[in-house]
């Protein structure tokens, strides 16, 4: 009997976790719907915004803040903050230009060494962050002008061009049809599902983010949880920096900045708690895609930029007070 | 309060419940976790409204809609977890939001001279000075019982004041209470310690599933009545223990320190075995079972696991060594709030139904249901947020989640406190079916009718030092606190 009743369960589970998101983000998903819907109807978009070409636009520029958003998400889970993610992107895309226009650095290894600084910084920032009591906040602060320094002082203030067609794959080329960075957007979102929802490190996080205190009860390595996620954002933030980079044929010092405001948005309008303990990567994809159509739609408009800033800030408190408002209705 | 109803989405909450105090008296409200307390001490506090029935004061009914309205009438409420600010003063936290003014400016003088002047009515050692942060928690309920005479309260509230005070504070705080009603007070007091009624309360009111069951003079009944009043039913045997032949050592600590309060603290456990830690607060209990479990470092001393000495730095080995410890503080060091049962009940196994990146989700709601009919835990469902469930089933998910790791040792920190009758015998049931089973319990537990109740052996611990063990049959009340006091 009791077996039969697992069996059912089980094999209704992933239908059963697709209602559950739909139910948990309804707010936001309706939100994103209607924005596409009047974007595709309108008469001043009808004609550019439902194209391929300019969905894999979107698409294209909403995979750095994503790549940002996945590492942000686990922070904010832990109850923290990494500010350093913007700097990290102009540092890591800097010197992984430079590596191949100054020092004739093979392209894939040029890339590696890219990505690499942004493992190092996030790794410093997780080593700091678990060894003490310092909070995230003040911690990524510090690493977010280390970085940014840095890249000024490689770079000079000027951007490091790169002209060569084989650069530009990773960030504006195509795979078949698709634009790379779409590509590896899925594969990452993949990894940082999998990480989140089916290993011990994911439930250690959430156990570290709800009640760090009790989940040194637990038996959780707190520091080793603290230390991975900071490392992974890190990680990411590299990431984000190469593919940046690619797409603009060079490493800017001014690269990504505020980005890490766009990764928190995303989060946040996804739904996850900045009081730690409780979040999705699901909620997290929707919010990037509602923040990066805006972008899009705001910009076929032809709104002015500095209006830009004022519409994106009121669209995130509304997608957010949407589900504050639902989940009070629940209480 | 008179015929008060109140109906949450798909609940009954309150059903014409009924509640009188008097000025002068002291009136417990009794219940089991869930009957319905909290709920109608929020009524009377504006939390909630009622959605019939009315709160009559000295005669004039009045309406009670907001948290302001209450203290206008001269109602206050004391939270089991109190809600002072850590970092300011006595006197700014009692004079918060309507401080003393003299030209646009917080008059401090004026304002510690004030709270001065209410801490010597009651002959409270308190300064007006300090701040909360270091103050003790039963000094901060002191703080929150001027607090609510500066308002000129005449009806007190106080939710389970005693749950972490040591008995001396008890004592005092009784004292504090006997004054405020020579004064012309009326207390409403909560409590699931039977004992205290007797010392402090004159009458006492019983719900049960947010029903009125009755009200009694507290020198005109006994125990065993309030306890069947509360849970509808006789309990008989309310300490449910076979004292059956331990079995060899298997766990053995010697010269336990942890540098800060335990000194040199030795004892030993036996298979089958339930050994009561009894003592005052503060003596250092938690604290030499804390560094047993690897939370706080050793500063001296060894534990030996089945003969075999066991090198201990973190919880992560004592598990794997088989010791498990149910921390105190539920809240605190326990729960996963905003997280379901099912995440509570297997965070600690998570290595038997994950392996690298397959999640075996059928074993882990096998896990999580065989845990939750083992302690009988009421849950609508395993995705339940453990925040919404009472606090005995909050306990006994903890209590699940431990047992989860097959422990050769299961150390019991308060496994009783804030829990309600019912529950708290059922978990009486579940530890001796846990040591016939051939597991080793130790209980610290503040609340010597249990101890004596459950344990075969009892240490008694005073000052961080071990100050005696006493035999099932050696114990009695007396014999414990004359160690435990020394």
């Amino acid at each position: 009997m009791a077996d039969n009743k697992n069996k059912t369960a089980a094999s209704s589970g992933y239908g059963a976790a697709v209602k559950l998101f739909l139910k948990e983000n309804l707010g936001i998903i309706i939100a994103f719907l209607v924005l596409c819907v009047f974007l595709s109807v309108y008469p001043e978009t009808r004609g550019s915004f439902f194209t391929r070409q300019n969905i894999f636009n979107v698409l294209r520029q909403i995979s750095t803040n994503l790549f940002l958003a996945c590492g942000m998400t686990m922070v904010i889970i832990l109850g923290g903050i990494d500010l350093s993610v913007g700097s990290i992107i102009a540092l890591s895309g800097c010197v992984s230009a430079g590596c191949v226009a100054r020092h004739g650095i093979p392209l894939p290894i040029a890339l590696l060494v890219g990505v690499a600084i942004g493992l190092v910084v996030g790794m410093f920032n997780g080593f700091v962050i678990s060894r003490t009591t310092i909070p995230a906040f003040i911690v990524t602060l510090a690493t977010m002008n280390i970085a940014k320094g840095l890249a000024y002082v490689y770079t000079g203030g000027s951007p490091v061009r790169v002209m060569s067609e084989e650069w530009r794959f990773i960030g504006a080329g195509y795979i078949g049809i698709i634009p790379t960075p779409v590509v590896i957007l899925v594969f990452v979102l993949i990894i940082t599902a999998i990480i989140m929802n089916r290993t011990k490190m994911g439930r250690h996080m959430y156990a570290v983010g709800g009640n760090p205190q009790a989940a040194r009860f637990s038996g959780v390595k707190v520091a080793k949880v603290k230390f991975f996620v900071h490392a992974f954002s890190g990680l990411m933030a590299g990431l984000a920096g190469i593919v940046l980079a690619s797409r603009m044929y060079s490493g800017q010092p001014t690269a990504g900045d505020g980005a890490e405001m766009d990764a928190i948005a995303a989060v946040v309008v996804g739904g996850t708690s900045m009081s730690g303990g409780s979040g999705k990567i699901g909620g997290t994809i929707i919010g990037g895609l509602i923040i990066g159509v805006l972008n899009n739609g705001l910009n076929l408009l032809n709104v002015n930029s500095f209006w830009q800033y004022v519409v994106k800030g009121i669209v995130i408190l509304l997608a957010v007070f949407i589900d504050y408002v639902r989940n009070k209705g629940k209480k | 309060m008179k015929h008060i109803h109140k109906k949450f989405p798909g609940v009954y909450a309150l059903k014409d419940i009924n509640f009188e105090l008097r000025e002068g008296e002291v009136h417990a409200l009794l219940g089991e976790n869930g009957a319905g307390k909290s709920t109608l001490i929020k009524v009377l506090g504006g939390i909630y409204s009622a959605d019939q029935g009315e709160i009559v004061i000295n005669g004039k009914t009045v309406t009670i809609d907001s948290v302001k309205a209450a203290q206008e009438n001269g109602i206050a409420i004391i939270h089991q977890e109190l809600v002072l600010v850590p970092y300011m003063t006595v006197a700014e936290n009692i004079f918060l939001g309507r401080e003393p003014m003299k030209g646009g400016f917080v008059d401090k003088k004026k304002m510690n001279e004030e709270a001065q002047r209410l801490i010597d009515a009651y002959h409270m050692e308190l300064s007006p000075t300090t701040l909360i942060a270091h103050l003790t928690i039963a000094q901060q309920q002191m703080v929150e019982i001027v607090k609510a005479i500066s308002y000129n309260s005449k009806i007190l509230v106080m939710d389970e004041p005693t749950s972490s005070i040591s008995e001396k504070e008890v004592a005092f705080l009784f004292d504090t209470m006997r004054n405020l009603v020579k004064k012309g007070a009326g207390i409403i007091y909560i409590s699931h310690k039977m004992s205290e009624l007797e010392d402090i309360c004159d009458r006492v009111t019983v719900i049960r599933d947010g029903e009125y069951v009755g009200t009694e003079v507290v020198k005109d009944t006994c125990k065993d009545n309030l306890i069947a009043m509360m849970v509808g039913r006789e309990l008989k045997n309310y300490y449910t223990r076979d004292f059956l032949e331990p079995g060899e050592t298997v766990l053995k600590c010697e010269n336990i320190s942890d540098g800060e309060i335990a000194e040199n603290v030795n004892f030993e456990v036996k298979k089958g075995e339930i050994v009561g830690f009894a003592g005052l607060v503060g003596a250092g209990r938690s604290e030499v079972m804390k560094s047993i479990f690897g939370l706080v470092p050793k500063s001296s001393g060894a534990v030996y696991i089945e003969g075999k000495k066991a090198d201990i730095k973190s919880p992560v080995d004592a598990l794997k060594y088989g010791i498990a410890l149910v921390p105190e503080d539920r809240k605190a060091e326990g729960l996963y709030l905003v997280q379901s049962v099912r995440f509570n009940s297997t965070i600690e196994v998570l290595s038997n139904f994950i392996k690298g990146i397959h999640v075996d989700s059928a074993k882990e709601r096998k896990i999580t249901q065989e845990f939750i009919d083992k302690m009988a835990t009421k849950t609508p469902s395993q995705e339940q947020m453990i925040g919404k469930l009472s606090g005995g089933n909050q306990q006994k998910v903890l209590i699940g989640r431990w047992l989860a790791t097959n422990p050769k040792v299961l150390i019991l920190d308060e496994p009783t406190r804030g829990v309600d009758v019912g529950a708290k015998s059922e978990i009486y049931v579940i530890m001796n079916e846990l040591v016939k089973h051939g597991v080793s319990i130790i209980m610290i537990s503040s609340e010597l009718p249990e101890i004596i109740g459950m344990s075969d052996r009892i240490y008694i611990m005073a000052h961080g030092k071990m100050k005696g063990c006493l035999s099932h049959e050696e114990a009695t009340q007396e014999n414990i606190m004359r160690l435990a006091a020394e």
